[in-house]
């Protein structure tokens, strides 16, 4: 590996984040949240309570999920991570995204980044959980807007996804677009809109 | 929130991390960092420097082959996946899939647990109750601290300054053993308000031989209920003596009180968890 020139109080780190490689020279007591969210532009992740309570800035590390509000970037030195950016594939929504967006799992949207991430990581490990099982599993993320009813059920319905079932229409579908377009041109969308709202302004 | 500055090591040896440790009075060591980051934020705690264990090779595992040997940096989230814990230790692995939540327990270390000791911390109270015992590394060699000597008082252990706890074992439980973690848990955080692990023992003759409950949530430090061990030694696990164990667990215990829930409400807390502790500790025997 390449001897990496480090500014006297920094720490050098390389990490991979949803499959790109990154190197940075960082303060020790830059968090992890900030570092994605700041100078990886990753804004997916939430910055919620900021005492690692709320769970809306969970990511995996190596698979696991953790709390990236309450590690240092240079603990994640070396890691693997993906965000909530990494999670769609070519394009497509996974099963959990889809069953969130089926089953009306979200309202505002602001702990849903870190609630995919976690029930993600809990179905890797229990593919097939109780009601029960699911609710333990969301201790750690906390929502204001839905009281969790839809999202045990965005849970459910990517575990019976994710083991070969039919993606079945939920309550979530009565849309006129497909979701496969909702990613492709979202950023250009919002772009527009944000010109046009400068274009208001100047007048 | 960001802690204040400070300057970071990730040494690859407990030798080299212990020389730190001496080296610098006021440097903490980083284990899972899930006390003592969010503790950094709040300015709680200011350290000149952290000493990361995470570089440091050897200090992950579990052996449950005869007497149970875990690393000191093996996290919750392993020890809840263990399955060869679970047979030995089921309260082990049952009260780390109840630490926190999983993203918690993905990064909290047993080490880091045991070190800190946090009054409301759930595994102090376990390490107590199943007379565990923890290797440690300083700058002078090492050593070994049983369970009854490890917590001193409030987040204060016999550890020396240099001190780096590697490795934590527990006696392979005696056939007749029966073991259970009941906690009341703060609903938002995950601590323990109250907790209580029981082991008992019980003999050829039916007779409880040992008992151990350890109290935390309630203590500024895990602390044994002596009296209700007293009251089952020789004694038939039933509703009768476990009712006896209960109502005498809080006995001789100073208990604190403060915005979550009064010294009143603990102590009862700590009876009513006794009494669960001990009944589900009978079921498993």
């Amino acid at each position: 590996m390449a001897t990496t020139m480090t500014a006297p109080g920094r720490v050098a780190v390389r990490m991979k984040v949803n499959g790109v490689e990154y190197a940075a020279d960082v303060e020790p007591r830059l968090l992890l949240v900030s570092f994605l969210r700041d100078n990886l532009g990753l804004t997916g992740t939430h910055i919620g309570c900021d005492t690692s309570q709320c769970g809306a800035c969970v990511i995996h590390l190596d698979g696991e999920p953790v709390k990236s509000c309450t590690l240092l970037t240079a603990q994640a030195n070396g890691a693997e991570l993906t965000t909530i950016e990494g999670v769609a594939k070519n394009g497509e929504y996974d099963a959990m995204q889809m069953g969130f967006w089926e089953m009306h799992g979200l309202q505002c949207g602001y702990c849903t980044p870190g609630m995919i991430m976690t029930a993600n990581a809990f179905l890797d490990r229990n593919p097939d959980p109780t009601e029960a099982e699911i609710r333990h599993a969301l201790e750690g993320n906390l929502c204001r807007c839905t009281g969790y009813q839809n999202i045990v059920k965005a849970v459910q319905y990517a575990a019976k996804q994710r083991s070969g079932g039919a993606m079945e229409p939920g309550p979530g579908t009565d849309l006129d677009f497909e979701h496969k377009d909702v990613i492709e041109h979202a950023p250009e969308d919002l772009q527009d809109w944000g010109d046009q709202l400068a274009g208001q302004e100047e007048r | 929130m960001f802690p204040n500055q400070f300057e970071y090591q990730r040494p690859d040896s407990v030798q080299a991390a212990a020389g730190l440790l001496a080296a610098d009075p006021d440097a903490k060591l980083l284990a899972g960092g899930h006390s003592l980051i969010p503790a950094m934020k709040l300015r709680l705690a200011s350290p000149s420097s952290l000493v990361d264990l995470g570089g440091i090779e050897g200090l992950v595992g579990i052996d449950a082959a005869g007497t149970i040997a875990i690393g000191a940096m093996t996290t919750y989230a392993m020890l809840r996946d263990s399955r060869e814990l679970s047979r030995v230790l089921p309260m082990v692995t049952d009260a780390a899939d109840n630490v926190g939540d999983p993203a918690v327990q993905a990064r909290g270390t047993l080490g880091g647990a045991l070190a800190h000791s946090d009054p409301a911390a759930d595994f102090t109270a376990i390490f107590l109750a199943l007379n565990g015992s923890v290797d440690v590394t300083g700058t002078n060699g090492t050593r070994t601290i049983g369970a009854d000597d490890l917590f001193v008082d409030l987040f204060t252990t016999a550890l020396q300054p240099d001190e780096i706890i590697t490795s934590v074992s527990f006696p392979a439980p005696d056939s007749g053993t029966g073991m259970a973690y009941e906690k009341f848990r703060h609903p938002a955080s995950g601590y323990a308000v109250v907790g209580v692990a029981a082991v008992v023992t019980t003999g050829s003759d039916g007779n409880v031989a040992s008992a151990r409950i350890a109290i935390t949530g309630a203590p500024s430090k895990a602390t044994r209920a002596s009296e209700s061990e007293q009251l089952l030694q020789g004694k038939k696990l039933n509703d009768e003596s476990i009712a006896a164990a209960a109502a005498a667990a809080a006995n001789g215990l100073d208990i604190n009180g403060d915005h979550f829930a009064s010294e009143e409400y603990r102590r009862h807390l700590v009876g009513v968890l006794t009494g669960r502790a001990l009944t589900r500790a009978a079921a498993g025997m």
